[in-house]
C-alpha cells in the first residue's frame, strides 16, 4: 500500500537507470543520509561516535571491498584483512613522507598500493578456483602479516613495532588525525569516503566492468566464450577489491583506532570481514552494510546496552552472552535466509508491494 | 534502531554514578588465550579496591565504583573501553596491555584521563617531561631487562665473565616482547654475550617446539624469557621436555604465574623468575579480602589463589590506585577527584616502609617512589624459585642498572617525540 511503485512512470532512458528508481526508495535513502549526516552528529554521544560509528562505517567500507571480490567476482578471499594493512601501513609511510601532504588525498592513494600488492596475489585466480584460491589468499594474509612484523622500514623501525598515527591538519587547520582529532571530524572524514566510495562502487558495479566480474562469477568458460577476457575481469576484481580494502585499513588505523600493532591485520580481521559480508549477503552493497552492522554494533549494544538497561552483572558473562547470542543469532538467519540478511529485506520489500493481500 | 541506539547511548551518558563517588574503570580479561594471566590479576585489582570500599568506606570517606570491561587482551575491544571508561569519566585507565597502552597514550593527555601501566607498556614513558599523563611504576622493561643482566652476571661472578656467554631470548613476538630488544642488543655489545632470538608469534604460542628445537641446538647458557598468557606454560614444558637446566632460565615478571610454572609439574623446579610482589597471603590487608569479600561470597576470589604471584600482582595495581588517589585528594582538598587530580597524585605518589606498615602490606612490595621528571620510579625487584610447588624467593632485593637504563629511556623518548611529531609540549606544572 505504502510501497508501491504503480503509477510512477519512467519517460526516459535515465530515469529507468536510476540507482534507486522508486520513489519510495529514494526517500528512504534520503532518510539514512540524513541520519547519518545531521541526527547521528547532532544527538550521538562521543562513544557512540567512536566506537559504534566509526568502526561500522569503516568495516563496512572493507567488506564491500570483499564484496566486489567474493560477492562480484566469486572469488573466495581470505586476505582481506592484510589488504586493509597494506593501505593502512601504505598510508602511514606516506604521510612520515609528506607530512604536509592532505590526509585525505593520502588515504586514497594508499589504496592504490592495496591494489597492486592484490593484482600479484590474484594472478593465481587465472588458474585455480574456490577453496584453493581461498588457499593461496590466506598464503598473502600470512605473507603481508609477517612483512608488518618483519620489516621494520614499513613501522619507521619503532621499538615497539606499531604504526602511531601522527596529528595532521588539513582543509584549513582542521585536525583530522591524531588524537586531538574530534571525533565529529573523524566521522565526517570517514562517511564522506564511505558515501564517495559506495556512489563509486555501485555504478562500477551497475556497468560493463561489474557485469563481467558477474559473469565470470556464474560461468567462467561461457564468460569466455562470450568475450569477457578473465585475465582482465578477474585482476580488475582483485584490483578494485584491495583498492576499497586498502582504504579501508588506511581510516581504520588513521581515524579509529589511532595506532596499530601488526596483530591488528591479522587472520582474525580476514574472517570478521568475511563473516560481515556472508551474513550480509553476498553480491550486494546494501548487505554489506547490514552484515557489518549485525557483526560490529549488535555485539557492542548488547555488551554496554546490558548493564545500562539494569542487567548487572559480570564483565565477562557479558562477553560470554555476547558472544553465545550473536553466535545464535548468525546461525539463525543463517538457516531463515542463506542468502544473508539483504535477501530477507528483498523479500520484506516484496511483500510491503503487495500488502496488505498475501499476493496480486 | 537508531531510536533504540540513541536511547542507549543517552543511558550512558547520563551520570551513571553518584556524585560522592570515585568511578574507577578496571579492562580486564577472563576470555581468550590470556584469560589464564588476566584472571588472577582482575580478581587482585578488584578485590582490594572493593575490600577498602567495604572496610574503610572507600578513600578519604568516598566510595570507589569499580566496574570491569572485558577486553580479551584484544587492541579494538581496549579502545571501546577506553572510549565508555571516558564517557564514564574514569580518574585512571589501566590498559593490562602493550598493545592498548600503545594506543591510548597519545590520547591520555588530550582527554586528561592518567594512565597506569605498572610495569609494561612503553618503556619510554617513564620519562615524565615528555609523558606526563603515562606512569610506569615500578620499573619498566628495560629495568627488566637490566635486572636479568646483572643477575646472570652475579650467578657468573661478575660482568666481565659475561664474555662470551651465550644468552637465549624467547619472547612472545609483539610490542610486548620486543619491546626490551635494543636493552639486550646494547647490553651484549657491551658486555661481549651473544644474544641469540627465540621469536614466538601470538597465534604459535601453544606451539612451540621449533623454537626450543632451535635453543637445543645452540644450547644457550641461559634462557631469558618475555612471555604472557599460555605462552607460558607451554614454554615451561618445552624447557623441560628438552631438558634445559630450569636454574638457568630466566622469566620476566609476566612469567611467572603459579599456573604457568605448574604446567611443568616437579621438572619445573628450579625455574626463576623476576619479581616485585611478595608472594603469599600473610597480610593483613589480604586477610581483610578474605574477611570481607572472600568468605562474604562478594568476589570471584577461589579462596586458594589467595596470595598467588599474579593475585598479589593485581593488588599492588590497586595499592598504587588508591594511594594515588589519597595523595590527589590530599593535594588538592577535595574529595571527588578527578583525572587531572589523579594525575597530579600519581606524580607525588611515595609509598615507603611505614605507609605499607599502615596498608597492612608490611614486606609486600618495595618502597616506592613516582616523581615529576620520573614516571617510574627504576624500583627494585627480586629474583624467585619454582620449588616444584610454589615460588620461594631466590634473591634479596636490588636495583636494575639504572644508570645504564636513564639516558637510553630519555634517548627513546626523544625519538618518540621526533617521531610523533607534533608531539604536545609538557604544560602541566610539577606539583611537588
Amino acid at each position: 500500500m505504502f510501497y508501491r511503485e504503480a503509477g510512477q512512470f519512467k519517460t526516459s532512458y535515465e530515469a529507468d537507470q536510476q540507482v534507486f528508481p522508486i520513489l519510495q526508495d529514494k526517500i528512504g535513502i534520503g532518510a539514512i543520509l540524513i541520519i547519518g549526516l545531521v541526527v547521528v552528529p547532532l544527538t550521538g554521544s562521543d562513544f557512540m561516535i567512536t566506537s559504534i560509528m566509526i568502526p561500522f562505517l569503516i568495516f563496512s567500507l572493507a567488506t564491500i571491498g570483499l564484496n566486489i571480490l567474493t560477492g562480484y567476482a566469486g572469488q573466495l578471499s581470505l586476505g582481506s584483512g592484510a589488504f586493509m594493512g597494506v593501505g593502512a601501513y601504505a598510508c602511514y609511510k606516506l604521510t612520515t613522507i609528506f607530512p604536509d601532504a592532505n590526509l585525505v588525498v593520502l588515504v586514497l592513494l594508499s589504496g592504490f598500493f592495496s591494489a597492486a600488492i592484490g593484482m600479484v596475489f590474484g594472478l593465481p585466480s587465472l588458474r585455480i578456483k574456490g577453496l584453493y584460491l581461498a588457499v593461496t589468499t590466506l598464503a598473502a594474509q600470512f605473507f603481508l602479516e609477517w612483512c608488518f612484523i618483519r620489516v621494520p622500514w614499513l613501522y619507521n623501525y619503532n621499538a615497539s613495532g606499531a604504526i602511531e598515527v601522527p596529528e595532521r591538519t588539513g582543509f584549513g587547520g582542521i585536525i583530522l588525525s591524531g588524537p586531538a582529532a574530534s571525533p565529529l571530524t573523524r566521522y565526517f572524514l570517514v562517511l564522506g569516503l564511505v558515501i564517495l566510495i559506495t556512489i563509486i562502487m555501485k555504478n562500477i558495479v551497475r556497468g560493463r566492468v561489474g557485469r563481467s566480474w558477474m559473469m565470470i562469477r556464474d560461468m567462467d568458460i561461457a564468460a569466455e566464450l562470450i568475450g569477457v577476457r578473465p585475465l582482465v575481469a578477474k585482476l580488475s576484481a582483485f584490483a578494485v577489491s584491495s583498492y576499497v580494502c586498502g582504504v579501508a585499513g588506511a581510516l581504520m588505523v588513521f581515524s579509529w583506532l589511532g595506532a596499530a600493532e601488526p596483530a591488528a591485520f591479522s587472520i582474525n580481521l580476514s574472517f570478521q570481514i568475511l563473516f560481515m559480508a556472508i551474513l550480509g549477503g553476498l553480491g550486494s552493497l546494501v548487505g554489506s552494510f547490514m552484515g557489518a552492522a549485525f557483526i560490529w554494533i549488535l555485539p557492542v549494544l548488547i555488551r554496554f546496552g546490558m548493564p545500562a538497561v539494569g542487567i548487572d552483572i559480570a564483565a565477562e558473562t557479558v562477553e560470554h552472552t555476547t558472544r553465545m547470542i550473536v553466535g545464535a543469532l548468525i546461525i539463525f538467519f543463517l538457516i531463515v535466509e542463506p542468502h544473508g540478511l539483504v535477501r530477507l529485506w528483498q523479500i520484506a520489500k516484496e511483500k510491503l508491494r503487495v500488502w496488505p493481500f498475501p499476493y496480486v | 534502531m537508531g531510536v533504540a541506539m540513541a536511547a542507549l547511548t543517552g543511558a550512558w551518558t547520563a551520570p551513571a554514578f553518584a556524585e560522592d563517588s570515585i568511578y574507577i574503570q578496571m579492562p580486564t580479561y577472563r576470555t581468550g588465550p590470556y584469560a589464564g594471566s588476566g584472571i588472577p590479576i582482575a580478581n587482585g585489582m578488584v578485590d582490594y579496591l572493593n575490600m577498602l570500599n567495604e572496610r574503610d568506606g572507600g578513600v578519604g570517606g568516598v566510595k570507589l565504583m569499580v566496574e570491569e570491561c572485558e577486553t580479551g587482551y584484544d587492541t579494538q575491544k581496549g579502545v571501546e573501553c577506553y572510549e565508555a571508561a571516558k564517557a564514564k569519566g574514569t580518574v585512571v585507565f589501566n590498559p593490562w596491555s602493550t598493545g592498548i597502552t600503545l594506543q591510548v597514550i597519545p590520547k591520555a593527555g588530550v582527554d586528561k584521563i592518567p594512565v597506569l601501566s605498572m610495569a609494561y607498556g612503553l618503556s619510554a614513558a617513564a620519562e615524565g617531561n615528555t609523558f606526563p599523563w603515562v606512569f610506569n611504576p615500578p620499573m619498566t622493561y628495560w629495568d627488566g631487562a637490566s635486572g636479568v643482566i646483572k643477575y646472570i652476571a652475579d650467578k657468573e661472578g661478575g660482568m666481565d665473565k659475561l664474555k662470551g656467554k651465550k644468552i637465549g631470548y624467547i619472547f612472545l613476538d609483539a610490542g610486548y616482547g620486543r619491546e626490551p630488544i635494543p636493552l639486550l642488543e646494547k647490553f651484549a655489545g657491551e658486555f661481549g654475550f651473544t644474544l641469540m632470538q627465540y621469536p614466538v608469534p601470538p597465534k604459535e604460542m601453544q606451539n612451540q617446539s621449533s623454537q626450543w628445537l632451535n635453543v637445543r641446538r645452540d644450547q644457550p647458557d641461559y634462557m631469558v624469557m618475555w612471555g604472557w598468557g599460555a605462552m607460558n606454560p607451554t614454554a615451561i614444558k618445552e624447557a623441560t621436555k628438552i631438558r634445559y637446566p630450569m636454574d638457568k632460565f630466566i622469566g620476566v615478571w609476566w612469567s611467572g604465574g603459579e599456573d604457568d610454572a605448574r604446567a611443568g609439574g616437579a621438572d619445573a623446579k628450579g625455574y626463576k623468575t623476576l619479581n616485585f610482589n611478595a608472594v603469599g597471603s600473610e597480610f593483613q590487608a589480604l586477610s581483610d579480602i578474605k574477611a570481607k569479600l572472600i568468605d562474604a561470597g562478594k568476589s570471584q576470589t577461589d579462596a586458594g589463589k589467595l596470595g598467588e604471584n599474579l593475585y598479589n600482582r593485581g593488588v599492588v595495581n590497586s595499592v598504587i590506585v588508591a594511594e594515588a588517589i589519597r595523595v590527589a585528594q590530599e593535594k588538592t582538598g577535595k574529595k571527588v577527584i578527578t583525572g587531572e587530580d589523579m594525575r597530579v597524585g600519581l606524580e607525588n605518589l611515595k609509598i615507603d616502609e611505614a605507609r605499607l606498615k599502615e596498608l597492612g602490606l608490611e614486606g609486600f612490595m618495595a618502597p616506592m617512589a613516582i616523581s615529576c621528571g620520573d614516571h617510574s620510579g627504576h624500583n627494585m625487584m627480586y629474583v624467585q624459585e619454582w620449588d616444584g610447588e610454589k615460588w620461594v624467593k631466590a634473591s634479596e632485593w636490588f636495583e636494575p642498572m639504572t644508570d645504564v637504563v636513564k639516558p637510553m629511556l630519555a634517548a627513546a623518548a626523544d625519538e618518540y617525540k621526533t617521531k610523533n611529531a607534533p608531539w604536545p609540549e609538557r604544560t602541566e606544572a610539577c606539583a611537588n
